[in-house]
This record gives structure tokens, sequence and C-alpha cells, in this order.
């Protein structure tokens, strides 16, 4: 990952836990971190350019907002066919992250991953059934996994790049 | 559920991406909303405060800067919170849900590299004597693009 060096984790890991709130935030991560103010936000505008950020704003606990049904549905789609299966469902609004993994036979056949959520559980499984519909992998093995409780949530960490950085 | 403000509506709006990146950004959020920056500093506080937003900051794409996994454990009912404390325990943790499955405790690790992700996982397995799936991401189809209201 050549785009991403040790001065840009040092960045990423002094913003883990959000940016100061005051009127002036990237020179107060920059003296954190011993660069300058130009220096912190040009980082930035490259890491979100790149591709490194995905994105860089206010950060949502759904579940505050009273989206209380977060289901996670799995399936097993053919190799050849997953990626434009994917791409049809990551389509639709509702759908807020759509990832491939590796299956793991014989405990876990699926390689699909999709995030709903919705305000309730009823209307979450609709949308599961469009999905079904409109990407025609209703006869697909699927299972749905909605949320219980949430033991943890927050940002990925970076910190320990910090070690690296004099 | 939390009743949003009308500044604090705007704000999820406009701010869950493309943040001004620039030395006075809240000054200039509130011009493009035709408002004060001392009010948006003060709705942006009240919406942490009131836990609506759990930061304002970055969303890294899953490795690149640095390595990452989803995780998910088969765990006895009886021992759900004791395990669920374990994996809470460790620093590269970030999420960790209860869901409804046979596997039915996920979590995601992140760390500065693959030998740290894959250490986390060793030490929660051996630590609850249960098997842990790592499920790593292979290929990313959606771009996230902030959560709609």
């Amino acid at each position: 990952m050549s785009k991403v060096d040790q001065s840009d984790k040092a960045l990423l890991a002094a913003i883990e836990d959000g940016l100061p709130l005051v009127s002036d935030p990237f020179a107060e991560v920059a003296r954190e971190i011993g660069a300058s103010e130009t220096d912190v936000i040009g980082r930035l505008k490259r890491l979100v350019g790149d591709g490194v950020i995905k994105r860089f704003g206010l950060i949502v606990r759904h579940r505050a907002l009273g989206f209380r049904a977060n289901a996670m549905v799995v399936w097993d789609i053919a190799d050849n066919q997953v990626d434009a299966v994917a791409a049809i469902l990551a389509a639709e609004p509702f759908v807020t992250l759509c990832y491939r993994r590796p299956r793991r036979l014989p405990l876990w056949p699926y390689n699909l991953f999709c995030m709903i959520h919705g305000r309730d559980r009823h209307t979450v499984m609709e949308q599961i059934a469009a999905l079904n519909e409109t990407a025609g992998i209703a006869d697909r093995p699927n299972a749905v996994l909605f949320s219980r409780r949430c033991f943890k949530q927050r940002g990925a960490r970076f910190s320990s790049a910090r070690a690296g950085v004099a | 559920m939390a009743v949003l403000s009308t500044l604090e509506h705007q704000l999820l709006n406009e701010a869950q991406r493309d943040f001004p990146l620039e030395p006075q950004p809240f000054r200039a959020l509130a011009k493009r909303l035709g408002t004060g920056e001392a009010g948006v500093l003060a709705a942006v506080r009240g919406l942490l405060d009131r836990k609506v937003i759990s930061r304002l900051g970055a969303v890294v794409t899953p490795n690149t800067a640095g390595a990452s996994t989803l995780a998910a454990m088969s765990v006895p009912a009886d021992r759900l919170d004791e395990v669920a404390d374990i994996v809470n325990a460790e620093p590269g943790v970030n999420h960790n849900y209860e869901r409804e499955h046979a596997f039915n405790l996920w979590f995601v690790v992140a760390d500065s590299d693959a030998d740290a992700v894959r250490g986390t996982l060793d030490r929660i397995s051996d630590a609850t004597g249960l098997p842990v799936i790592d499920l790593p991401l292979e290929k990313a189809y959606h771009i996230d693009l902030g959560f709609p209201l």
C-alpha cells in the first residue's frame, strides 16, 4: 500500500477519535503530530483523492436516528456471477454496504454480504424480498442476520502506527 | 429516538461527506448553510453529546491504510456476555454485534498490518477456547455516501 506512508498513518491515528471541535481543527491536529496545518490539510485531501479516505464528515449512529432494524444479508452466488449480482444490489439506496468475502466451508457457505438499515424489521424483510426479485437470486442459499445487541461501535484504530513515528 | 433541530438535520444532510478541508471548516460549512460558525460548532457538539453521531472524521477504505477483517463466532448463549467482553477488550476491535444466527457474534478487527489482525483473532480464540472464522474483504461493490436521512 504505497499510497499510505508513516506520516499518513500518524495523521489517521491522530484523528481516529474525531476532529477537535474548534474553529481551526486542522491546526490543532497539526500541533499534536508536529506538522503544519498546510501539510495536514494537503495530506487529507490527497488521502481522499487516492480513495484511502472514502468519506470525511459526520459519522452517524443509525440506531439513534430510529433505524433500529439492521440486517446483514448473505448469499451464496456462483463466482462467475457474483460481480454482476453485486452491482445490482449495491445500486439499491437502502443497501449501505456490499462486499464479497471468502466462503469457509462447510461452516460458512456464503460469499456475498449486504448491510441494510431500516426503521423496522418488516420494512427490511420487504426490502430483502425486493432485492431477491430484482437480482433474480431468490433461489440461491441465503441467510438474514438481524443485529440484537451492539457491544461496540467506533472507527478503526491506527494508533499502533504512532509507535513508528519519531 | 433523537429529535433533530432544523440545523442539525441540515448538517446531517450536508456534512456526512465532503467536510471542508480548509483552515476554518466550520465557518465554511456555516456559510454554505446560511448561518454562523458558533451555531454550527454548537450543533455538532450537541449531536455528539446526544450520541447521534460517533465522531466527525474519516472513514478509511478497508485494507488501504492497514489491514482489517470481519470475524464471526458461534458462542453458547450462556457465554455470550463473557465472550463479548473478551472481544471488546481487544483494542483492534471496532465493531462488535450480536446477530440472530448460529454464528451469533460478529466483529470487525482493524490494525496497522495483517499480522496484528491475525494476532487479535488468535488471542480471542485462545482466551475463549472457541473457533473464530476470518472473513476478510475480497471486493467492495458499494461506495459509502453516508447514511440517508
